[in-house]
């Protein structure tokens, strides 16, 4: 049975970036953490690697060895507890806003079964992460079309990939890594489409914040760019996806055609918010129109005892994110009364200031472009579980009264289908919000983040459900 | 952005449900000039929470049951042209019954029920696996009711308000009713429907106050689901229309004929008319034109909350299971929340108020107001022209409630 289990001082969500900093930190500090993550090894998307492979040597790398080497040894000492492959499907609490939480846990689908299918704890870190931002384009739903982060979590988990002659477009400075990866894997990258102009984002910096991690990276894929000989393009957007079974090339800016097998997409990310919304945190739209969890200057979301760090806070990079999930181990020792050392909570502070604004400058360089819906036509797939078209959205809007993204939900469908709209999520919301004649809101967002069940769960566990919150 | 309110009408709708879609088109039908207003979306209240039953087979002989046959045979004959649009499916209900004791009290309720017209058949528990293969063996018989079926109901109500647009009628979501124009009563005005009575002093209901403006009507229709007790307020008469929680529990996508009726446990009749506040559970079970299993009901008095309850999600789980073994290893997507709207004798208020005339009533159909939105669209719009309705309206008076029955 359960009840004799022990009810944690916290629970981290997440083994990325944030997650791991977090854990680690509030384990340090002195409090017993539970950290639980889907992924098998910790890293996230973000240091996601195989077994076998010696973790990254650059400076991130160099990051997560130390941290991993740090969870390790909490572990050993018993003050964290560790579950991979579990993931959360539901948290709930006595009360909306005091008491223990309670996470319902089960295993990443066709998984051996789970050590734990639930746990306790008095506070939360949601460190979620984020997924590939999608947007619909006529062609899209084609095999060989892949979002960018599922083609770099290819090439990171099992160092292949299906194809020969690739295009990565989108906008952002993500698409040089997956392009270099690509490339690395000995696939001929044909082009870059970056779809801003791309120079002068540092004119957003203000003068006080400097980034050499960041600066040092982006001369590196340069480098790298260079060695492979990709073409980077800027202000070239791919319009039209060619092929009947699967994809066959691209078309550039309405014109040009590149022939391709391989296709990676990338327009950002946006953050998994399943668990912050559920357990009520109050949300808003980020810089880069994603919905964002919204925590004060302790990584307080609204709801008392949850913080939130890393991309759920807005998608900003992992060295942000181990500042953000440092904090949050801070924030959290103190309101316990353990000692803190103000220093390192001043250190934080300016960490993530300046990663902060260094994010809203990328925000601000790479924004998706306007207009993107107007390339969609009456047959482009938006909704692909539910093969809901952009037709048939337009059909919702004019003949049956949709004006917002959940009516359209119920009156087409988008949404309904398996991923429960984190495909489609912030394209439905967009392109509701073109045909209704004004800009998306955190409003028209919310409702297409939340979800009852943060994971898929079958009728069996749901009939097991405790007694207990 | 937002359309201009017309500045009269005939008839104005609060609530842009099925039940005031129902009603706004059989209205515009019959000549009035309808204008249909809702503080949120189109079926964004207690219409897009609901399942789609349109059921005869939960109702106990009475009012109910009378109104249910008549919608049935509304949207099967009157609506039946338009059926594809809303996904007017005439699967059937199958209740089945896990012990003789219950398939006796079902035996009885059937008899009861054919009675009063509803077709009826018995099942033994070996006739169960040829109508619904994947059923639990344990099963003590059942009885098949082929007049149940089904609807979309969101997409009901939006092509309803559609046909009724097309014939038009004005709808204007985002404007919530703040208000009711009022006049002293004293004197009967030509253009008033036959609100019957004497309305001597009572305040009359003249239109309605939304913040984008008014509109005058010489009736207006309380459609609004669940907030109707609200709206009722707003014009100085009390309407006990209280929520009743509800989930739905939807299934990852199965083969088709997975669940191949409506199927749902006999103890479902008594939850529907239990009056306990504490969470009332029964399985329903259906599968759905996308190959989704809907999977209902719980009923709780609980307010407005819309969050999970464990309690209420293991329920529904375990009822499923419970008639459908291999929904043990399916997976679940989703769980929606509704809010039933009731009243305390578990009847619909249909007609009009005279205790404010001029207003009129089409609200409380607790879980079964999709199903019952036909026949009480119909209903009132034949009221509202004087015509005779074709069911008495009395069982449903919204007056019913008053200490004293003064305007009875």
């Amino acid at each position: 049975m359960t009840t004799d289990r022990p009810t944690y001082d916290v629970a981290v969500v997440g083994a990325g970036p944030a997650g791991l900093a977090a854990a680690v930190g509030a384990a340090e500090a002195g409090l017993d953490v539970v950290l639980i993550d889907a992924g098998r090894l910790p890293g996230g998307q973000y240091w996601r690697h195989d077994e076998h492979a010696a973790p990254p040597r650059h400076h991130h790398g160099r990051l997560f060895t130390r941290l991993s080497a740090r969870l390790r040894h909490q572990r050993r000492l018993g003050r964290l507890h560790y579950l991979p492959g579990h993931q959360v499907w539901l948290i709930d609490r006595l009360r909306p806003d005091s008491g223990p939480f309670t996470l319902r846990l089960n295993g990443p689908y066709d998984t051996a079964p789970v050590e734990r299918d639930r746990v306790r704890a008095r506070a939360l870190v949601l460190c979620c992460g984020a997924y590939d931002r999608q947007l619909p384009l006529p062609g899209w739903e084609l095999p060989g079309v892949m979002a960018a982060g599922g083609v770099q979590a290819l090439l990171k988990g099992q160092r292949a990939v299906a194809g020969s002659r690739a295009v990565v477009a989108g906008t952002g400075p993500f698409l040089l890594p997956v392009a270099t990866g690509l490339a690395r894997a000995g696939v001929r990258v044909l082009a870059v489409c970056e779809a801003n102009p791309a120079h002068g984002w540092l004119r957003h910096l203000d003068g006080a914040v400097r980034a050499p991690a960041k600066s040092a990276e982006a001369v590196r894929y340069a480098a790298l760019m260079a060695r492979h000989r990709i073409p980077y393009r800027t202000r070239a957007t791919v319009t039209e996806i060619l092929g009947e079974d699967r994809v066959r090339g691209v078309r550039i800016d309405g014109g040009e055609v590149l022939e391709a097998d391989l296709v990676a997409l990338g327009w950002g990310f946006t953050p998994a918010l399943e668990l912050p919304l559920m357990v009520g945190a109050d949300t808003r739209r980020d810089l880069d129109g994603s919905l964002v969890a919204a925590v004060d200057a302790r990584q307080r979301t609204t709801v008392p005892d949850v913080l939130a760090a890393g991309e759920t806070t807005g998608v900003g990079g992992a060295a942000l994110a181990v500042a953000e999930g440092r904090l949050a181990a801070l924030s959290l020792a103190a309101a316990q009364g353990l000692p803190v050392d103000p220093r390192a909570v001043r250190r934080l502070r300016t960490a993530i200031r300046h990663g902060r604004a260094f994010a809203a400058a990328l925000h601000r360089t790479y924004p998706v472009p306007d207009g993107w819906t107007d390339r969609l036509t009456e047959r482009t797939v938006v909704c692909r579980c539910e093969e809901v078209t952009y037709g048939e959205l337009c059909h919702a809007r004019t003949e049956l009264g949709a004006e917002d993204p959940r009516t359209m939900k119920l009156l087409a469908r988008t949404g309904m289908g398996w991923c429960q709209g984190r495909i489609c999520g912030f394209a439905v919301a967009a392109v509701t919000a073109s045909l209704t004649g004004r800009p998306a809101t955190a409003e028209d967002l919310r409702p297409l983040a939340a979800r009852p069940f943060a994971a898929p769960v079958t009728l069996g566990e749901l009939a097991e459900l405790g007694e207990e919150p | 952005m937002h359309q201009e309110l017309p500045r009269t009408a005939d008839l104005v709708v609060i609530g842009a449900g099925v039940v005031g879609a129902a009603a706004a088109w059989f209205a515009t039908l019959a000549g009035l000039r309808v204008v249909v207003v809702d503080r949120g979306g189109i079926a964004g209240g207690t219409s897009g929470a609901g399942e789609g039953n349109v059921l005869v087979s939960d109702k106990e002989p009475g009012p109910e049951l009378e109104l249910a046959r008549y919608s049935r045979q509304v949207w099967g004959e009157d609506l039946g042209p338009y059926g594809e649009r809303w996904e007017f499916e005439r699967k059937g209900g199958l209740v089945v019954a896990s012990t003789p004791a219950a398939l006796g009290a079902l035996r009885t309720l059937a008899e009861r029920q054919r009675a009063r017209g509803v077709v009826v058949r018995e099942v033994s528990g070996a006739g169960l696996p040829a109508l619904e293969p994947r059923l639990t063996h344990e099963a003590a018989g059942g009885a098949l009711y082929p007049q149940d079926a089904q609807v979309q109901p969101m997409l009901a109500a939006a092509q309803l308000l559609r046909l009724a647009r097309q014939r038009g009628a004005v709808v204007r979501t985002r404007t919530e009713v703040v208000g009711f124009l009022r006049r002293r009563g004293g004197r009967r005005t030509g253009a008033a429907p036959a609100t019957g009575g004497d309305v001597g002093g009572r305040p009359v209901v003249t239109g309605v106050r939304t913040p984008h403006g008014t509109v005058s009507a010489p009736a207006v229709l309380n459609a609004a689901g669940t907030w109707a007790g609200a709206v009722a307020e707003l014009a100085g008469v009390g309407l006990p229309v209280l929520p009743r929680r509800g989930f739905v529990l939807v299934t990852e996508p199965l083969p088709p004929a997975t669940v191949r009726h409506k199927v749902y446990a006999a103890d479902y009749v008594d939850a529907v008319a239990s009056s306990d506040a504490e969470l009332q559970a029964s399985p329903v079970v259906e599968g759905t034109g996308g190959g989704t299993v809907l999977i209902g009901s719980t009923r709780e008095r609980v307010g407005f909350d819309r969050r999970p309850s464990p309690a209420a999600v293991r329920a529904l789980a375990r009822g499923a299971i419970g008639l459908f073994p291999i929904l043990a290893s399916v997976r679940a997507m989703r769980v929606y929340a509704g809010f039933r709207p009731y009243c305390p004798d578990h009847l619909p208020v249909i007609g009009p108020d005279p205790r404010a005339p001029g207003l009129w009533h089409a609200c409380g159909h607790e879980g079964a107001g999709i199903g019952l939105a036909a026949g009480t669209g119909k209903l009132i719009a034949q009221a509202l022209t004087g015509e005779a309705t074709d069911l008495d309206l009395a069982p449903f008076a919204p007056e019913r409630f008053e200490e004293g029955g003064w305007c009875g």
